[in-house]
């Protein structure tokens, strides 16, 4: 088979991607696979996860409100003050420009996460030193569903423990 | 330059093939994504200001030598480096191309074995990866967590309690973790099963891609298997799925080779022994068939229908006979015409050493 770039070599690089929910197959040759930057192989699937979030992201506008786009109070004009970036330009690139624009756009951002993950809560690690209090709530939730299962399942000495745990949590979250 | 050592040695520790699992899954990986707070992130951070992630995070590693693998590691900066030897780096997946051609003030730190990288201003601060042989998710995400909390004793990191880890791509927020297995699946494509087991894994949260693309096509009937959630599960959750997911494809491989060996043993026979002859004889080879022909031999190690060469000796070309390395090893830029012709010859040279 051919390069389909140039026609003129033969296609050493064949693959598939799927770029707006359509799929396209690629023929290239070394040359052309380099001029198009898809020569390396990388782990992460390029550029069009980023088509896809944008295509996500655009989701979100409402457009069928009967208020055209653009308008005061519509997620477009949302900006982060730290970092600059705006809601629409973050939609285009679906990337932040820094930590701080999670607050700006705020719940607007659920909807997309929901999307992406299933979920819109942090649900796993958090930082040993900086996290403190939020870590021993979140070990108490833990300890607390436990505890319903030792008594669900009637394992008393074992439910007793978890008990006397969640006590000493609750002294220090207080202390 | 002590970074021959990474770049001329071609072997990292994941191509050795020694791990659990290993005639069917080569590699698991680990990579957390972590920002310093009160920076921007990559994207938008001003040259002055990457420069101080890469001091910042310089200076925790030396406050904080985790364990000796990072005792023993050095920082790289991409300034520092040839196209060609970023390049080579990439090809043994310890750097991203993102950070080799477009990271400001780009760097990694690299352990000496090469089973731990840290790139420093890719698309996030600090993304930290662990790299084992065979199915090792688990202890590859026990070393990034601690490495992890190693940075956290020093570096403050953007993080909320809603979103948790904050990351520039929304894809990654929360856990910030990816983790990721490299399975060879030859007898489930040549079955024509691979098309099936897409969608049930994509229903899992997970993902599937060849590892030269998204899409069914894989090169050498190599695919990557990943979590694609990272918010609202717990890390340990998102490991323990992936691994009973690559288990069950691991369970469905076996079968599917078992068969293959029932059913037709010698058109399998034929088929492996047909591709040692190519990789062992031909003069000029393209990367696509070298990968294919690589795979089938692969499986014809695993299936004891060959024994003439060892399964990691696949895994260590399925790595050398990549653009990047040919040139490093032939030392100077050469065409794909050339290439193919080195490929050909780097590939005789190592298939007759074993004999
Ligand atoms: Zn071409
Ligand atoms: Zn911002």
């Amino acid at each position: 088979m051919q390069c389909q770039e140039c026609g003129k070599r033969p296609a050493t690089l064949h693959y598939t991607k799927i770029i707006n929910g359509e799929k396209t197959e690629f023929h290239l040759c070394d040359g052309c696979a380099r001029d198009k930057g898809e020569q390396m192989p990388g782990f992460d699937g390029g550029f069009s996860i980023h088509h896809l979030l944008s295509g996500l992201l655009n989701m979100d506008t409402p457009v069928s409100e009967g208020k055209p786009r653009g308008q005061e109070g519509s997620p477009s004009g949302l900006r982060c003050s730290t970092c600059g970036l705006t809601y629409s330009q973050f939609s285009k690139i679906g990337r932040f420009g820094c930590s701080d624009c999670y607050q700006a756009f705020g719940e607007r951002l659920d909807p997309l996460f929901r999307r992406v993950h299933g979920h819109t809560a942090h649900r796993g690690k958090v930082p040993r030193r900086t996290g403190g209090k939020l870590k021993l709530r979140r070990e108490m939730e833990q300890l607390r569903d436990e505890l319903s299962k030792c008594i669900r399942n009637e394992e008393f000495e074992e439910a007793a423990r978890l008990r006397d745990r969640i006590r000493s949590l609750q002294e220090k979250l207080q202390g | 330059m002590s970074l021959r050592r990474f770049t001329e040695h071609a072997l990292s520790e994941w191509m050795r093939g020694e791990g659990p699992q290993s005639d069917i899954v080569i590699s698991s990986r680990v990579r957390i994504a972590r920002n310093l707070s009160g920076l921007p992130f990559p994207m938008l951070a001003t040259s002055s200001q990457s420069a101080e992630v890469v001091r910042k995070v310089e200076e925790a590693l030396r406050q904080n030598p985790v364990d000796l693998v990072i005792r023993e590691a050095e920082l790289i900066r991409m300034d520092d480096l040839s196209d060609l030897e970023k390049r080579v780096l990439v090809e043994k997946h310890l750097i991203s191309p993102h950070l080799a051609e477009e990271s400001r003030h780009g760097a990694v730190i690299l352990s000496k074995n090469e089973a731990v990288s840290i790139m420093i201003n890719e698309e996030d601060h600090l993304r930290i990866q662990c790299l084992f042989p065979g199915l090792q998710t688990d202890q590859a995400w026990r070393l990034a967590d601690e490495l992890d909390n190693g940075f956290e004793n020093t570096l403050s990191y953007a993080f909320s309690e809603k979103s948790g880890y904050l990351t520039s791509c929304p894809t990654n927020v929360g856990t910030g973790i990816r983790a990721s297995v490299m399975v060879h699946l030859p007898a489930l494509a040549m079955t024509q099963q691979m098309n099936r087991l897409f969608p049930a894994i994509t229903q899992v949260g997970l993902a599937v891609r060849g590892i030269y693309g998204e899409g069914s096509e894989a090169l050498g009937n190599l695919y990557q298997v990943s979590n694609q959630v990272t918010l609202g599960q717990a890390e340990q959750e998102i490991i323990d799925k992936l691994q009973s997911v690559v288990r069950q494809m691991i369970e469905h491989e076996k079968n599917a080779r078992e068969r293959l060996m029932e059913t037709m043993r010698t058109q399998l026979e034929d088929r492996v022994h047909r591709s040692f002859g190519v990789l062992a004889h031909a003069r000029i080879i393209s990367s696509k068939e070298a990968m294919e022909r690589l795979s089938d031999v692969r499986l014809g190690v695993d299936l004891g229908l060959l024994s003439s060469v060892s399964a990691n000796v696949m895994n260590e070309l399925m790595v050398k006979t990549q653009p990047g390395f040919l040139q490093q090893h032939a030392r100077m830029r050469l065409d794909s015409d050339e290439r193919d012709m080195r490929r050909a010859a780097l590939i005789r040279e190592h298939i007759h050493k074993q004999d």
